[in-house]
């Protein structure tokens, strides 16, 4: 069965890629990653915030209280250097580059305009065969309009790819109201790649000390549909290569993904729960159902059940809505089910 | 290898030298020699390699008699081999130093000389700490600059090699440890140069070992000890050349030509001046300015005090003197004179009655004393010296610097001489220690001192105050080498970094005639003039000043900076000073930022950058309106209603003129009055809390956890309301047994630092709004002046009594009404220590007597010049002493015995004296049952009841009586450290008080390192935690000091955090106090060298609980006789990673950053120990109890 596949250029040897995640934190993860059959390999994410927040921190702990008191001038020795900043994920980068065989493709969430474009070509530079932007915005200001938002994301997208040549894929939320406007204008920009969707974390309430909590949940396979649905409308119609990556467990969701018209699908959260094998067991079981129902490759089926291939295009779009507002019965006791 | 320019302080000079000449150093922490220590042990971390190419073995011990015995074996097994001290613990080292000089033995140590404790501790510079060890046989070198410090290391160890004397390298603490100058650093090839590979073979040679045994250290009887002590004349006697020849030896290498005593002044001279240290360079500096102006004066600088070669001092006078003045940094109560002046003297006597003495006549010869705990020595003062010698009858054994007003000693002097140059640019800078403008300083000295041709000097002064303290910076740039080595006085540029500080302090008094003042102002340039104070705007008009001001804390906030202004207030002086060109300046400074801060992350480079862009588009310049004062007043240091000793002495300190007093305003003997800092209304903290009735729980949690005794809470009858102010506030109290009464939360404003631990310790919120608590912050100013009229008249509201018949101390809620006896401390903000002394005093202060090691917990407790111990209503109160850093356990053992055996006598007493007494009172006096706090009240009204009965008596035994009478009341010793001061120094007398029956209470707050001097490992310090002398992290677990106290089976031990469980840390105090034999009370304290939020230091004492880092047990030996265990597991078992907690703390996390792999090797051990200890204490908590069925 030919299960080989293009991403941005990238020929893989099947489509299911581990996506950005405590798997590749350390060159031990990404090897064991490329053992375990993974075609290619999305790093975790190199955080512009995170770099900032870590070089404030450990700024204020080694100033607080210094040149203070007499007996006291500081409160921590001086231990040559810290790492802070994007050394160890270059150097990360370099050492799978290396060690390991498979595609890298660096993950990059930035902040500042100068953060995006230098850490992009820092991870360019450091030899990653592509760039997946991991955009995570929220939009809390209520005088930012969707317009501002969506122009925001073109040109952090604009400015990456005018300094580098390696493909750049971006990874967008959901939230935007005209997302198929948005994705063709990601294409038009200049994307590679459009990876959908990020999935941000929801805080959560705690009731019993009044407090707004983080709450991290993995996904199901529940969540792939609105991916699903997205990549089906905009197979065909965008010029850069789609990949799923939110609710991909099992061989069936992975072929869902490639029906609706995606190249690849990232996986984390089976991986997570589940192991590395999974990696092997989600493709085995995509070939199994293939082989069943004698396909030959994957290519054969990337985009079947695209909306433009579908008998019922409409099924993406109003209808699918309509249906489900038809199924639905008033609950005898009166209550909304 | 060319010399580098290099611009750093005395301590990293002698470091310097220090290090590449040793294979192994044994430090331990002292103030001002730790940075020596702590550099070494940096510079090891790196692998920095000494010169022979091999990295240096630093071994930190548990005291300085412990690292001078290490250093005493590594010299007898042949290493070159170092140490640093100071004061105590130079003298600490006594005992080893007279060995190793006996041995002959080549060693140089590094001492910072710093005042010994005696009527009471200081940390600064004076010479009674090398004077003390004048005996021991050491050589005693003196470096009188940052310059001469390297040299004289270097000298010191060419000279011990050769001279087989042990060196002491000395320079003066802080004047010289402390003071940043640009100087020319001593390359390889001089070290190289000045040292005999051969004669540390010889060194390596004489040392013990198997393969050529001999015995050293024998018994000597008396045949023959004198003979074989006398066998070492020789070597002294060849010293004093040998070192010569080193001097000359390292003049012919770098030009810089020493001698063991150096002459400068007037070649004619009549009237010298001889002195040594740091003082030599204003005495030169003021020699050389008078002698230009024709004056016959010079000085003389002793480089080589020991051995003393009188020759040589006598041969570098000039011929023609007349008159000599000999001043000594120290005092030698009941001498003849003090040390220098009586060996000079000697040395004149002996020379002139030989003829050796270029003079045939004796000189006339007068000593004084100047400079004790770095009292300033100025040219004045040095001038005041030389016109008393040209008078016909000077005044000998005089003192300089200060008004003798009692034994009139002292010469005056005119403090407006000045011999500074114009040329000299002389700066001021007045700061916080929170915004950073020392750090900016010192690296606008380094700029200078680097980049440019000009010499270059920095000094900073810190008051004693851990959280908003002051400092000043004395920055010195000029074309020729500065000897300025003291404050300036005379400024033409003074710097202003807090606006709070006009109404403060005298800020301008030492700006000169048309100085350039820059003022941080929250107010625009237009409008500033009129927000200040008449005393500042009158000093601007009478020297006609030139005044700059920027909101240097909006281009803060606005470039991310928070509150450190330091490179925006360092770009405005470079901008405004002139002292470089503005763009070459900014260059400068940026490319500082970058050294300094780049491997903390290219953010915070940036952010000082646009700090620096943002600088000067902010400044301006204010047009001096008119010419006429306004009626704005600098208000009173203290108030008006304050004690007279507060008003007249402790005002002077506050304000900065502590120098002023005389000496009949010290108190003779060290004594003080507590309850002082209650006057010093600081006004520091920007935000404080904000009570709302209406939310709070009334659980006293704010109260407890509150640092600074800041926030107290009372109950109360509601008709005393009547007089309240109009925003007092006040709502039901929430008491079953207080039905009816009134509650109020009063918080000191004026007191409070701002540290938001109490708004962190609140668990109320309103149910409408969950981010408003029951205690919020709001901005400081608008409060300022309604709080304090509140807090007035809460505090006239009656105290909880102790002996409440209805309401029990034992839970958090009802402790919290009682009275803290300690208050407004100088501790650091969110101090994780003053809470546990606090409630010590909230319990049992008004019975204390506190026996205090060294260390944070005596500084915060009683450095002046206000001390936080205060009593009730009835004027009791802790009494508090503090002895040494290692003997706290054994001094409080020494109050035990005392008050153990005046009950004894007492008692005694009283059956003889029961006629007088009468029967009832004599019983109730005998057989009084204090083990409540009602029975301890009805004991205090016996014994108020005897001394009526017996006042006026003349019998002897009613004398006695009454003199011992109070032991007859209960008293609660307490003896209060840190782990240093536990686990390392002072663990043999805390191992002895274990052994002992006697009541004392040990009291450690344990902090994991050496707070007070910035953060040094100690044995608690845990695995994994980086601290300084374990800059690689600290390889070995924390000691488990309570299970060895638990050995004795005799000991109450009790390890809490108040943080992770309030309840048992209170019922730990109460049971320790109760135990009548020795107890040791472990309570964890967060600190500000773990590197964390400090507000958050109680959720980090949960993390360290929930974690298994700390685990919490009380351990109470009179459970055994209750056949039950006395040991009590009282936390749950490890809830969190290890990691989940030691990450969220930077002493951790930055090995995390700087070695990934050590950290998770420490890690894993430390987890492993985490584990082993729990499972250790289930056991032990389950083993069998001796006794029982």
């Amino acid at each position: 069965m030919d299960m080989t596949t293009t991403y941005m250029g990238l020929t893989l040897e099947h489509p299911v890629v581990p996506s950005a995640s405590p798997l590749s934190k350390n060159l031990d993860g990404i090897r064991r990653l490329e053992d375990a059959g993974a075609p290619a390999v999305v790093m975790y994410s190199l955080f512009e915030e995170q770099i900032d927040a870590e070089s404030h921190r450990l700024d204020h702990f080694l100033s607080y209280g210094e040149e203070s008191f007499a007996e006291a001038i500081s409160y921590f020795p001086d231990l040559g250097s810290y790492n802070v900043g994007p050394d160890a994920y270059l150097e990360l980068i370099a050492a799978a580059k290396k060690s390991v065989s498979i595609p890298v493709i660096g993950s990059l969430n930035g902040v500042s305009r100068g953060g995006w474009t230098r850490y992009a070509k820092l991870i360019e530079d450091a030899g990653a065969d592509a760039l997946e932007l991991n955009v995570y915005y929220i939009p809390t200001d209520p005088k930012l309009t969707a317009a501002e938002i969506e122009r925001m994301y073109v040109e952090v997208l604009e400015d990456v790819k005018s300094g580098v040549k390696i493909p750049v894929a971006i990874k967008v939320g959901p939230f935007f109201s005209a997302f198929a406007n948005t994705a063709s204008a990601l294409g038009e920009a200049g994307a590679d790649g459009l990876v959908l969707f990020n999935r941000f974390y929801q805080p959560d309430f705690d009731l019993e000390n009044l407090e707004v909590v983080p709450h991290l949940v993995l996904s199901d396979s529940d969540e792939l549909r609105l991916p699903l649905r997205w990549t089906a409308i905009l197979c065909g119609r965008i010029k850069p290569d789609i990949a799923i990556t939110s609710g991909v467990h099992t061989g069936e969701d992975a072929l869902k993904a490639m029906m609706a018209g995606a190249k690849i699908v990232q996986v984390a959260s089976e991986l997570l729960h589940n192991g590395l094998g999974r990696i092997q067991g989600i493709v085995g079981e995509m070939s199994t159902w293939m082989e069943e129902k004698e396909y030959e490759s994957v290519a054969q089926m990337q985009g079947s059940m695209s909306q433009r291939n579908v008998a019922e295009p409409a099924a993406f779009e109003r209808a699918n809505y309509m249906k489900m507002l038809a199924s639905w019965r008033p609950d005898p006791t009166g209550a909304l089910i | 290898m060319p010399r580098r320019i290099v611009t750093i302080d005395g301590n990293e000079a002698a470091a310097t030298i220090a290090y590449k000449m040793s294979e192994v150093i044994a430090i331990y922490p002292i103030t001002p020699s730790t940075p020596m220590a702590e550099q070494c042990d940096a510079w090891a971390a790196v692998g920095k390699k000494n010169i022979c190419g091999s990295v240096p073995i630093i071994q930190e011990m548990q005291s300085e008699a412990g690292a001078a015995a290490a250093c005493h074996g590594a010299l007898q097994t042949g290493a070159m081999t170092t140490s640093f001290t100071a004061s105590q613990g130079l003298l600490l080292m006594i005992p080893s130093m007279f060995k190793i000089a006996g041995e002959l033995t080549s060693a140089v140590f590094h001492i910072t000389a710093r005042t010994v404790a005696t009527h009471a501790l200081s940390i600064f510079g004076d010479h009674s700490d090398v004077m003390a060890v004048r005996s021991t046989g050491w050589a005693l070198l003196f470096g009188n600059s940052v310059q001469e410090v390297m040299d004289f290391a270097l000298i010191a160890q060419a000279s011990t090699l050769e001279a087989r004397v042990p060196f002491l390298n000395i320079m003066d603490g802080f004047r010289t440890s402390h003071e940043v100058m640009k100087i020319e650093e001593l390359s390889d090839d001089d070290v190289r140069a000045m040292i005999d590979d051969e004669l540390v073979r010889k060194h390596r040679a004489r040392a013990l070992s198997p393969d050529h045994p001999v015995v050293r250290g024998t018994a000597q009887n008396p045949d023959v000890f004198f003979q074989a002590r006398e066998t070492v004349n020789p070597f002294y006697a060849a010293t004093p050349t040998i070192v010569q020849n080193a001097m000359n030896r390292f003049a012919s290498l770098t030009g810089r030509q020493y001698h063991l005593f150096d002459y400068v002044g007037a070649p004619d001279a009549e009237r010298v001046v001889v002195l040594m240290g740091s003082a030599c360079e204003t005495a030169q500096e003021t020699a050389e300015y008078l002698a230009q102006q024709g004056e016959k004066v010079g000085m003389i600088k002793v480089r080589l005090y020991r051995p003393f070669d009188a020759e040589a001092l006598v041969a570098a006078m000039p011929p023609t003197v007349k008159a000599v003045a000999v001043l000594d940094r120290t005092k030698e109560p009941g001498a003849a004179g003090e040390p220098l002046y009586q060996d000079v003297v000697t040395a004149l006597a002996e020379t002139v009655a030989t003829g050796k003495a270029p003079f045939a006549a004796m000189p006339r010869v007068i000593g004084g004393r100047y400079g004790l705990s770095s009292k300033e020595f100025t040219p004045a003062m040095c001038k005041a010296v030389f016109d008393e010698l040209t008078l016909k009858s000077p005044k000998n054994h005089f003192t300089v610097g200060i008004t003798d007003d009692v034994t009139h000693t002292s010469l005056a002097y005119d403090p407006s001489f000045s011999t500074e140059p114009e040329d000299v640019v002389r700066a001021i800078f007045w700061g916080l220690g929170a915004d950073g403008t020392v750090g900016a300083n010192k690296n606008s000295v380094k700029i200078i001192g680097e980049e440019t041709p000009n010499a270059a000097q920095g000094y900073f002064v810190y008051d004693s105050k851990k959280s908003g303290s002051v400092t000043t910076s004395h920055l010195r740039f000029g074309p020729r080498p500065i000897h300025s080595t003291y404050l300036i006085n005379h400024a033409n540029f003074v710097a202003i970094h807090q606006f709070g500080f006009v109404e403060r302090y005298p800020v301008l008094e030492s700006a000169v005639k048309g100085a350039v003042v820059l003022l941080n102002s929250p107010f625009p340039a237009d409008e500033v003039w009129d927000k200040l104070p008449a005393e500042f705007q009158q000093q601007v008009l009478a020297k006609d000043l030139k005044l700059w001001t920027m909101d240097a804390y909006d281009v803060a906030k606005a470039t991310g900076m928070g509150v450190r202004i330091n490179t925006i207030m360092q770009t405005a002086f470079f901008a405004i000073s002139g002292v470089l060109p503005r763009d070459e300046a900014i260059a400068q400074i940026k490319n500082a930022i970058k050294k300094t801060y780049g491997k903390r992350g290219e953010a915070v480079v940036q952010k000082n950058y646009a700090a620096v862009d943002a600088a000067l588009e902010h400044l301006h310049e204010v047009k001096i309106p008119g010419r006429e004062p306004g009626s704005l007043r600098m208000p009173p240091v203290v108030s008006p209603e304050a004690p007279e000793f507060v008003r007249t002495v402790t005002a002077q300190m506050i304000a900065g003129r502590g120098d002023s007093l005389p000496v009949s305003a010290m108190p003779v003997d060290g004594t003080f009055p507590t309850a002082t800092t209650q006057w010093e209304k600081r006004n520091i903290a920007l935000e404080v809390p904000v009570w709302e009735p209406d939310v709070c729980i009334q659980c006293g949690k704010c109260v407890l956890v509150c640092p600074h005794a800041c926030i107290r809470s009372k109950v109360y009858d509601g008709a005393l309301l009547a007089d309240a102010p109009a925003t007092f506030k006040s709502t039901a109290a929430k008491w079953r047994e207080l039905a009816d009464q009134k509650f109020t939360i009063q918080v000191a404003v004026e007191d409070c630092t701002g540290c938001t631990l109490c708004v962190e310790a609140c668990p109320a919120k309103d149910k409408s709004q969950v981010g408003r608590k029951a205690i919020n912050m709001a901005p400081q100013r608008p409060l300022r002046e309604t709080e304090a009229a509140n807090l007035e008249f809460f505090l006239g509201l009656p105290d909880m009594p102790k002996d409440n018949e209805t309401l029990r101390f034992n839970t958090i809620k009802n402790i919290q009404l009682l009275r803290p006896l300690f208050e407004y401390s100088g501790a650091c903000a969110g101090c994780g220590e003053t809470p546990y002394v606090k409630l010590l005093t909230q319990l049992f202060g008004d019975r204390a007597i506190i026996a205090n090691a060294t260390g944070c917990s005596s500084i915060y407790g009683g450095n002046l010049p206000t001390t936080p111990y205060c009593v009730n209503k009835d004027g009791l109160g802790p009494a508090w002493n503090n002895s040494l850093f290692e003997d706290a356990a054994e001094f409080g053992l020494g109050f035990r015995l005392t008050l153990e055996q005046q009950a004894q006598y007492a008692r005694l007493l009283v059956e003889q004296l029961r006629p007088a007494l009468g029967d009832a009172l004599a019983d109730g006096l005998l057989t009084a049952d204090q083990t409540t706090e009602s029975g301890i009240t009805a004991q205090r009204r016996r014994v108020a009841e005897l001394q009526q009965k017996l006042a006026g008596s003349k019998d002897n035994a009613a004398l006695e009586l009454l003199s011992v009478a109070g032991a007859l009341v209960k008293k609660s010793v307490w003896s209060l450290g840190g782990d240093g001061w536990a686990y390392d120094i002072g663990y043999g007398g805390l191992d002895h008080v274990f052994s002992t029956s006697h009541d004392v209470n040990l009291l450690v707050m344990d902090t994991e390192v050496y707070s007070n001097t910035g953060g040094q490992a100690s044995k608690s310090t845990a695995r994994g935690a980086v601290a300084k002398f374990a800059a690689s992290g600290k390889p070995a677990s924390k000691k488990d000091l309570g299970r060895m106290a638990m050995n004795y089976g005799s000991v109450y031990v009790a390890s809490v955090a108040l943080g992770a469980n309030d309840a048992q840390t209170v019922r730990a105090f109460i049971e320790a106090e109760s135990y009548p034999g020795p107890s040791l009370i472990i309570a964890y304290s967060h600190c500000i060298s773990h590197g964390i939020d400090m507000a958050k230091g109680l959720n980090q004492q949960k993390l360290a609980v929930d974690s298994g880092a700390v685990l919490l047990y009380r351990y109470d030996p009179r459970l055994a006789a209750e056949g039950k265990s006395p040991l009590q597991i009282d936390s749950k078992p490890p809830s969190i990673p290890l990691s989940d907690f030691i990450y969220t703390e930077n002493r951790y996390r930055m090995l995390q950053q700087a070695d990934p792999a050590t950290a998770a090797r420490l890690l894993a051990a430390a987890q492993a120990d985490v584990q082993a200890r729990w499972q250790m204490y289930q056991h032990l908590a389950a083993a069998p109890v001796p006794g029982s069925a």
